[in-house]
């Protein structure tokens, strides 16, 4: 295995799951080259990288891989613990933090994918469902300026790569995030001021486009 | 370090509950349980896990904790006795994180699929990739445990109580199901490690008898999921 010394990040332009690694590193300013994977021609160091699961995003570090996007954030707060802190320093809020990032990760992506993959019925329920899940994150978010208080942390960064979609999602299943859910509303926008975020996201038009050529190739009309 | 006040919610089959139960024994930390009757979820659980209703939570003086994997953590964070169920280097960390979550994600799924195969052929298919997955895991232990007892080295760690809280659950299914997927000569490192990890003190005391695990497939679980495929 060579030992290319720094950071690597093997990653696809568009998933908000390369994202959440993009913005953690920005946030605590680590430089890192990016290499864009081909999903459709998966590449060799992909490959070898994450032979297990075979997906992006893929943090390679002097050479050793870590996968899975939220156990990348993770690791990248616990390798360089001098930097910004995303968690925090008390056990019970970083449980707290850890159970909102793996909330988001268990519904977030699923049933935002069923709005712009389903049609009628189905999409009427993914619909009621999403909105479920925004008021959900919206009481816990509270008055608060981010998940993370006053900083901005990991479920902040968990979270954040899927307001570029909230556009497509509303567009596709007919809602708006800011009728339904204010508060998120508002921590997206807010989010959106930072350099972290401003740098690392696509714009939502972009992000729509990918969409519909999504659903092209998968026959949806 | 003031009184501890731990409750746990949990169930008697549960992996999940199961697991966090080993680690509290483990480290000596005293705590008060709650059987929950899942058909019939008490006001506890309502009240401590509004979002998923599930066991196990942890509820320390007024305040929960939920989802296993994150309540070991907390355990971890907050207990000054008993050695660390997780790595201290960061990249072991991670590595450990990976292989729990493949555990969680793969093993479940992979028992799941064999007990509710209604075809001879697709409980084959489900049995091979059963294997896969300890074919896998057989090689993690291998590089995890570096020639010690347990993936956690020297004593129980976060991928033993992960793995090994579904130890007795597979070996009833085995038997109730009619399929063998716990194969010493397939997996002998795997296999010396599930008699290890049964037989350590603070697990024989949560895991339940494998004949209780048998007659709750026989008599619950699979009539229920037979009822289910023939409608």
């Amino acid at each position: 295995m060579e030992s290319h010394k720094g950071v690597t990040l093997l990653d696809f332009w568009v998933s908000p799951f390369g994202q959440r690694a993009r913005i953690a590193m920005a946030e605590k300013g680590i430089e890192f080259e990016y290499k864009e994977e081909n999903l459709a021609q998966k590449s060799e160091l992909l490959l070898k990288m994450n032979p297990v699961h075979k997906k992006i995003p893929v943090l390679v570090h002097d050479g050793k891989p870590v996968c899975e996007s939220l156990i990348i954030v993770q690791y990248i707060e616990e390798a360089w613990p001098e930097k910004t802190p995303l968690l925090p320093s008390d056990p019970y809020q970083r449980a707290q933090a850890r159970f909102w990032a793996d909330f988001v990760d268990k519904k977030v992506y699923d049933c935002g994918s069923r709005l712009w993959k389903t049609k009628g019925e189905e999409k009427e329920a993914a619909k009621k469902e999403f909105i479920e899940i925004l008021q959900i994150l919206e009481s816990e978010l509270g008055d608060r300026k981010y998940f993370g208080g006053e900083t901005f942390g990991y479920v902040d960064v968990a979270f954040v790569p899927f307001t570029a979609w909230f556009h497509s999602y509303e567009t596709e299943a007919g809602f708006s995030v800011e009728e339904s859910a204010p508060k998120i509303s508002t921590w997206a926008k807010r989010c959106g001021e930072r350099e972290s975020v401003k740098k690392h996201l696509y714009e939502k038009e972009k992000v729509y486009e990918f969409v519909c050529m999504l659903k092209k190739r998968l026959g949806i009309e | 370090m003031g009184e501890v006040e731990l409750k746990l919610l949990g169930m008697w089959a549960s992996p999940f509950a199961i697991r966090v139960r080993i680690v509290l024994n483990q480290k000596g930390l005293k705590y008060e349980y709650f059987e929950e009757d899942l058909k019939n979820k008490s006001e506890l659980l309502h009240k401590y896990n509004p979002i998923h209703k599930k066991v196990p939570v942890l509820i320390d003086k007024d305040r929960s904790v939920c989802e296993s994997l994150i309540i070991l953590q907390y355990i971890d964070e907050i207990s000054q006795t008993g050695p660390s169920v997780l790595p201290t280097d960061p990249y072991e960390r991670a590595m450990t994180r990976f292989w729990a979550a493949y555990i969680d994600d793969k093993v479940f799924l992979a028992m799941g699929g064999i007990l509710k195969a209604t075809t001879e052929e697709e409980k084959t298919d489900k049995i091979t990739e059963a294997m896969s997955v300890l074919e896998l895991l057989e090689e993690t232990f291998k590089k995890c445990s570096k020639g010690k007892y347990f993936f956690g080295g020297d004593t129980i760690g976060f991928l033993d109580v992960t793995l090994g809280s579904y130890l007795v659950l597979l070996k009833a299914a085995e038997k109730v199901f009619e399929f063998k997927i716990l194969d010493e000569t397939k997996f002998p490192k795997l296999m010396e490690w599930t008699e290890r990890f049964l037989s350590t003190d603070c697990v024989k005391e949560v895991m339940p008898k494998v004949e209780r695990v048998e007659e709750f497939y026989t008599k619950i679980v699979k009539p229920r999921w037979a009822a289910a495929s023939s409608q």
